[in-house]
């Protein structure tokens, strides 16, 4: 099973290097395969890791809790490397055709891998160095169409990404200072020794390092008030890249975030830990549903949904009951397919409609037979209904919070997911049942005639909406089983 | 009842303190290159620290890490900064939000907070300088305040870089144990970063003719 940890962690990477010098076919061919195949070797770790965990060397370290975070990131992997070969297509910015390929999967695969390798590293500092990778990568593809837009985003996202990387090199710092009283000196960080530990650690540093990570890591999460990049890295990205930084890169900073609130949990007893989360997940609720209100712009409008869930899942960690961490861990999976679909459909409308606006989106059901359903689907999704993953998660949230007490809060999360599913499906029904454009001067533009701009675009969206149904049915049992290990983890229980 | 120092207490905490006036020189520094020239300096006080600690500790590698972070810092940033400053005919800094003065009382709030925030904490040991963590955190702090008066991107940068010397700082004093590869690691990473936010600031100057933020305000909402 060892192989199987060291190949999804190489696919990516070795991806990357033939896309350097291939031809444009051969990039697209790989991609997807090493899209599709780390899903399919992800999914091949579940029935191992539904029972114990796998490590493979001394570095690599795959639990229950990781893989949830490597199968989030390989669905969008997947999907997006389906997608990304319809949406070249038609953009290239002006520049050179095969030069602009070239980065745009170089950079993908680089930026799929190096979000792969971040769960799969054992200990603080690598998960680090995995994370900033993540970071270096992303801000380059929001800045591949070289518009003053991106050019803007880019630069607001890597600076503020990078300072709050800052500030979470120094929570390592701070825990591997905590953690060298209890271990001396040549201790390296690795999780276990750190979870174990509990009381030996001194408290005080831990709870400061748990503090500047919830800080320096929430920065990519998107935790409000660290929040301000997202929109704009998310909006002026290319499609592709919008749904990899919403589906798997704000994920894989909350699993940064989730490593050090195990370890505060053993040191600290879970009462600070939970606080300090609810505090950030209510925050970034309220301020994204309230935002979802008033959107002008559609993949601004799914960036601020991104807020909304990220605090769906912070709010869900401050509840201690295994089944809203469960929950929490569903939520991850859910949220990726369900937020990958969106920014797809999405990236459809703008291609089609050429232009960003929501006001100008109009009959997007008759005229996008496929987009249009699935693009509603992953709308109602997101907005948490039933038969999607997304309701199951978030009934398992809220069900949980109530069980363990925490009724106000658990509340206040109904409340605020109720605004934001408002905000959501007024300003989609709007895009797709109002009558579609009338055919004036240009009557002869593709935009009057029904059709699908690319069927690459569509595959991948019924593959999210397959897996959203099929987790929001019934979650299979060997993932099951890995869920309510990782939520045993989290809850402390080992 | 006080002990005496050590010479390697009062060697690291001298340092520190040097550290955090370069940051406030920076802070105050109107020419780009003047403020290049502080960071070069901070990172050439950082490297001596390193030595300090590498023969006080007896910790090998960190010369290791000396030598890097030397080559790096002091040399390869400041001369990628350079050369981008050169080609694009930059000098001055972009007139801040605030006027000079009221930067520096501000980044002074600021160094004071963290300086005593973390000496409040107690966090202590009896290898750890505590003074020495402090500054740090005041280092970072006063990188905070520079990286938002400061409205041109060469400032925003180095601004990073500097608060990165900050961290290090920290990580030399409390964690001179952490492995030497992850270090390397991290010196690797921040090369990456200034390559990155050199293309990023040469896209900008190209389609506005200037290092100003104050042409990013695009987005907003």
């Amino acid at each position: 099973m060892s192989a199987v940890v060291v190949a999804v962690l190489c696919i990516g990477f070795a991806a990357a290097l033939v896309c350097l010098v291939a031809p444009p076919v051969v990039m697209k061919a790989v991609t997807i395969i090493a899209g599709v195949g780390s899903l399919g070797l992800a999914l091949s770790l579940v029935p191992t890791v539904a029972t114990r965990d796998v490590t493979a060397s001394h570095y690599l370290r795959v639990d229950a809790l990781s893989l949830v975070f490597v199968l989030a990131t390989a669905v969008i992997y997947a999907l997006v490397s389906v997608y990304t070969v319809g949406y070249v297509e038609g953009e290239h910015g002006g520049q050179d055709v095969e030069r602009y390929l070239r980065r745009f999967y170089v950079g993908i695969n680089v930026f799929g891998a190096s979000m792969l390798a971040a769960p799969l590293v054992d200990g603080l500092a690598l998960l680090w160095i995995a994370i900033e990778v993540t970071t270096v990568v992303s801000a380059l593809l929001v800045a591949i169409d070289i518009s003053d837009t991106a050019t803007e985003a880019a630069w607001k996202y890597l600076l503020i990404a990078s300072v709050g990387l800052g500030v979470a090199l120094l929570a390592t710092i701070v825990m591997d200072y905590a953690g060298s009283q209890v271990f001396g000196t040549s201790f390296d960080l690795s999780y276990l020794p750190l979870i174990h530990a509990g009381h030996q650690l001194p408290a005080t540093p831990v709870r400061l390092a748990f503090v500047l990570a919830v800080m320096g890591f929430g920065t990519k999460v998107g935790l409000v008030p660290m929040h301000t990049w997202l929109p704009d890295a998310h909006a002026e990205a290319p499609t592709p890249v919008s749904a990899m930084l919403s589906g798997a890169l704000l994920t894989t900073s909350f699993y940064a975030v989730l490593r050090y609130f195990q370890i505060a949990r053993g040191a600290l007893g879970s009462a600070f830990p939970r606080e300090v989360m609810l505090a950030f997940g209510i925050v970034s609720l309220l301020l994204a549903a309230l935002y979802l209100l008033d959107q002008h712009d559609i993949k601004r409008l799914f960036a601020y949904s991104s807020i909304e869930h990220m605090g769906v899942l912070t709010i869900g960690m401050s509840f201690a009951s295994p089944l809203a961490l469960f929950g929490v861990l569903l939520h991850v999976i859910a949220h990726a397919a369900a937020k990958g679909n969106a920014f797809m459909g999405a990236g459809v409308m703008v291609r089609k409609y050429g232009g960003k606006r929501l006001a100008d989106y109009r009959g997007g059901l008759s005229l996008l037979p496929w987009t249009g359903p699935l693009l509603l689907a992953s709308v109602l999704a997101l907005s948490a209904s039933p038969p999607s993953a997304i309701f199951r998660s978030e009934f398992s949230i809220v069900a949980g919070g109530f069980a363990d007490g925490g009724n106000a809060a658990a509340a206040v999360l109904v409340a605020l997911v109720t605004v934001a599913f408002v905000g959501l499906t007024l300003a989609s029904t709007r895009i797709l049942f109002a009558a579609p454009p009338r055919p004036g001067p240009g009557a002869d533009s593709p935009l009057y005639h029904p059709g699908e701009p690319s069927i690459w675009m569509v595959i991948p969206m019924v593959g999210g909406v397959a897996i959203l149904v099929l987790l929001g049915v019934h979650v299979p049992g060997d993932l099951a089983h890995v869920l309510s290990r990782g939520a045993a983890e989290l809850g402390g229980a080992r | 009842m006080h002990p005496v120092p050590s010479v390697f207490e009062g060697a690291s905490n001298t340092i520190a303190v040097l550290v955090l006036l370069t940051e406030f020189a920076m802070l105050r520094a109107a020419l780009l290159r003047a403020q290049l020239r502080l960071y070069a300096a901070q990172s050439l006080l950082l490297s001596a620290l390193a030595i300090v600690v590498a023969a006080s500790r007896h910790v090998p590698e960190l010369y290791v890490l000396a030598g890097l972070s030397f080559v790096l810092k002091v040399v390869i940033v400041p001369w990628v900064v350079t050369r981008l400053l050169r080609d694009t005919s930059t000098e001055i800094a972009g007139s801040g939000a605030l006027g000079v003065a009221s930067e520096v009382l501000v980044a002074l709030v600021a160094a004071a907070f963290g300086f005593f925030a973390i000496g409040a904490l107690n966090i202590h040991s009896r290898v750890l300088p505590k003074t020495a963590l402090s500054l740090a955190f005041a280092v970072v702090l006063v990188a905070f305040v520079l990286i938002i008066v400061r409205s041109d991107l060469i400032s925003q940068a180095v601004g990073f870089f500097s608060l990165e010397n900050g961290v290090s700082l920290a990580s030399l004093v409390v964690a001179s144990g952490l492995p030497l590869i992850l270090e390397v690691a991290f010196l690797f990473d921040l090369l990456v970063a200034v390559v990155i936010f050199g293309v990023l600031a040469r896209v900008t100057h190209g389609r506005s003719g200037s290092m100003s933020t104050t042409m990013l305000n695009a987005l907003r909402g």
